[in-house]
C-alpha cells in the first residue's frame, strides 16, 4: 500500500496537520479524519456541487481533489463560516427564506454562495443561477435557495463584505 | 478508491524522469475533473499520479505579439479571466466558460480537456480553429503537433507512454480577426455536448468577404474535427446568408455523428448546420470589432 503522507493545510484559519493515503480525496480526510462532516458527498463525480470547499480561495468540488493535493493550501469549509457571534448572513438567509428541506446540498449552496457574493456582491438572477448550475438540490427546489442568495446579497451587503475582510476568507 | 502513489515535481525534467521510468503505469494529474473520477470507477488503474500542476512551464500564461502560450495545467477560470484571451482568443475564452460549473473551471485545465480526448471536450475545437500547437515532450526531447492531428480516438493521442504535454501555442491574432464557440446541450448549463462548433475568420479590411476561415466540430466524429474543407472554401467568398448556408451544409456533409442517448445522428446533422451558421455569423461580429452575447443558455 502507498505510504502515508502528512499533509500541512490551513484549515479553516488554523494550521492543521493530517495522516492521509495519496487515494484519498479531500472530501473523505475532512469527513472521516478530521471529523468535519459539514461538508456532504452527495455524487462523488463532480456533478453535484454538495462537497464544495474553498481552496486557495477558489471553490472546488472536494471529492474531485485529492488530499495530499491540499499541502500548503487554505481550506475553508462550512464549520468555518459561523462565527462566535453567529451565523454568516448567507446562512441566515438560507433559514429564513426556508431554501433547505433535507440539507445535504446546504453546506455546498452556502460555500458556493458565499464566494461568488464575495467576487460579485450585486448579482443578476441570472448570474446566481449560473454561479449555482454546479450545485444541485433535490428537494427545495431552486427558486428559494436563488431569492436567499438574492436577500443575502441586499440585506447583508454591508455587513457580509466587512465580516469576510475581517475573516480574510477571500 | 485504487491505490496509488502520488508525485508532485516541481521541474519539468524531473516530472519527464517520473513519466518515463513508469512508462504506462502513470498518469499525469492537472485539474483531476476526469482523472480522478475515472481511477475512483476504475476506468483507470495508474500505479501513480503526478500531480503536473507545480511545474512552471505547465503554468505559463504569456501573451504578447508572436501569439499566446497556454501551459497545459492553466485551468479555466485563469483563461476567461484573462483579458488578452478574451479579446484575441475569444472562441477559447467562450469554450472555458462553459466547461462545468464553476467549482469545475476552478481546476479544470485546457491541457487536460485536450489529453483525456473526449469527441465533446469543448476546449478542442476552439484550440484547433485558433491555429493551437501541442508541445510535447519526452524523454527523447519535445516536438510539436498541430491540436488537429493530436487526438486518434475516443479516448487515444499521439502521446507516448513517456511523454507529457506541456503547454499550447498559438499564433498572434490576424487583423480583422474573430472567433467563436458554440455547444448545444438540453441544459443551460453542466452537460455534455450533443455538437459543439468553433471557427474562427479572416476578413478583408473592408470586412464584406472571408480572407481566411477555419472551423471544427466536436461530438460528431470519434475525435474533434477539424473542418479544413469547409473553412478553406470560404476564402475570397463575400460575407452573406448564401455562402453562410453553404458552409453549414458543407460542415454536415463531414460529420459522421452517432445515435446515443444524447442525440440521434439525423439530429446532430442538423444541429451540426443550425450551429456552423450561428458561430460563423458570431466569428465575423466579433471580426468586425461588434459585440456577441454569448451569455450562457442564450
Ligand atoms: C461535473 C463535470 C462537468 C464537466 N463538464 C465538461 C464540459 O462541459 N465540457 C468538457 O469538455 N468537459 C467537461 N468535463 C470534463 C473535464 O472537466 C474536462 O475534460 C477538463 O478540462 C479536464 O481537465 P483536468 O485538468 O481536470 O484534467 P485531468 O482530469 O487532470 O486529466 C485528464 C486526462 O489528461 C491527462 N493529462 C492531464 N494533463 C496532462 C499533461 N500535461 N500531459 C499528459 N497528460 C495529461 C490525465 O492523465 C488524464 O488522463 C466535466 C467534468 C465534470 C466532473
Ligand atoms: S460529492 Fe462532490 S460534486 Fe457531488
Ligand atoms: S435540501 Fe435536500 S437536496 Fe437540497
Amino acid at each position: 500500500m502507498a505510504k502515508k503522507r502528512i499533509v500541512t493545510t490551513t484549515l479553516n484559519g488554523n494550521q492543521t496537520e493530517f495522516l492521509c493515503e495519496p487515494r484519498q480525496t479531500l472530501l473523505e480526510v475532512l469527513r472521516d479524519n478530521m471529523d468535519l462532516t459539514g461538508t456532504k458527498e452527495g455524487c462523488s463525480n463532480g456533478n453535484c456541487g454538495a462537497c464544495t470547499v474553498i481552496l486557495n480561495g477558489r471553490p472546488v468540488d472536494s471529492c474531485l481533489v485529492l488530499a495530499v493535493e491540499a499541502e500548503g493550501a487554505t481550506v475553508r469549509t462550512i464549520e468555518g463560516v459561523a462565527t462566535a457571534a453567529g451565523l454568516d448572513p448567507i446562512q441566515k438567509a438560507f433559514l429564513e427564506g426556508a431554501a433547505l428541506q433535507c440539507g445535504i446540498c446546504t453546506p455546498g449552496f452556502i460555500m458556493q454562495s458565499e464566494w461568488f457574493l464575495s467576487q460579485n456582491p450585486k448579482p443578476t438572477e441570472d448570474e446566481i443561477r449560473f454561479n449555482l448550475a454546479g450545485n444541485l438540490c433535490r428537494c427545495t427546489g431552486y427558486d428559494k435557495i436563488v431569492r436567499a442568495v438574492q436577500d443575502a446579497a441586499t440585506t447583508w451587503q454591508d455587513h457580509y463584505m466587512k465580516n469576510c475582510h475581517e475573516k480574510g476568507c477571500h | 478508491m485504487r491505490d496509488f502513489e502520488y508525485e508532485a515535481p516541481t521541474t519539468l525534467a524531473a516530472a519527464i524522469e517520473l513519466v518515463a521510468k513508469h512508462n504506462g503505469s502513470a498518469r499525469c494529474l492537472a485539474g483531476g475533473t476526469d482523472l480522478i473520477d475515472q481511477v475512483r470507477v476504475g476506468r483507470l488503474t495508474p500505479d501513480v499520479l503526478i500531480d503536473v500542476k507545480k511545474i512552471a512551464e505547465l503554468n505559463v500564461l504569456e501573451h504578447g505579439a508572436t501569439g499566446l502560450r497556454l501551459g497545459a495545467a492553466v485551468p479555466c477560470y485563469q483563461v476567461y479571466g484573462h483579458c488578452g484571451i478574451v479579446s484575441d482568443y475569444a472562441a477559447l475564452a467562450d469554450s472555458c466558460r462553459i466547461i462545468g460549473g464553476v467549482q469545475i473551471q476552478s481546476r479544470a485545465s485546457v491541457g487536460g480537456n485536450l489529453c483525456n480526448s473526449g469527441p465533446a471536450a469543448d476546449s478542442t475545437p476552439s484550440l484547433i480553429v485558433l491555429g493551437a500547437v501541442a508541445v510535447i515532450a519526452g524523454p527523447k526531447g519535445r516536438r510539436e503537433v498541430a491540436v488537429e492531428d493530436f487526438c486518434t480516438g475516443p479516448g487515444k493521442n499521439v502521446l507516448q507512454p513517456s511523454e507529457l504535454l506541456v503547454e499550447l501555442k498559438f499564433p498572434a491574432r490576424a487583423a480583422n480577426s474573430g472567433s467563436h464557440y458554440r455547444r448545444f446541450i438540453p441544459r443551460n448549463e453542466m452537460d455534455i455536448a450533443v455538437v459543439g462548433v468553433g471557427a474562427s475568420v479572416v476578413l478583408n479590411d473592408a470586412k464584406d468577404k472571408f480572407v481566411s476561415a477555419r472551423i471544427a466540430l466536436g461530438a460528431v466524429a470519434p475525435t474533434p474535427l477539424f473542418a479544413k474543407a469547409v473553412g478553406d472554401a470560404l476564402a475570397g467568398q463575400p460575407i452573406n446568408d448564401e455562402t453562410i448556408a453553404k458552409a453549414a451544409t458543407a460542415a454536415r456533409a463531414i460529420a459522421v455523428p452517432i445515435d446515443d442517448m444524447r442525440g440521434t445522428k439525423e439530429f446532430r446533422l442538423h444541429i451540426t448546420g443550425v450551429l456552423t451558421e450561428r458561430v460563423l455569423k458570431a466569428a465575423v461580429a466579433r471580426a468586425r470589432g461588434e459585440h456577441v452575447d454569448c451569455r450562457i443558455g442564450h
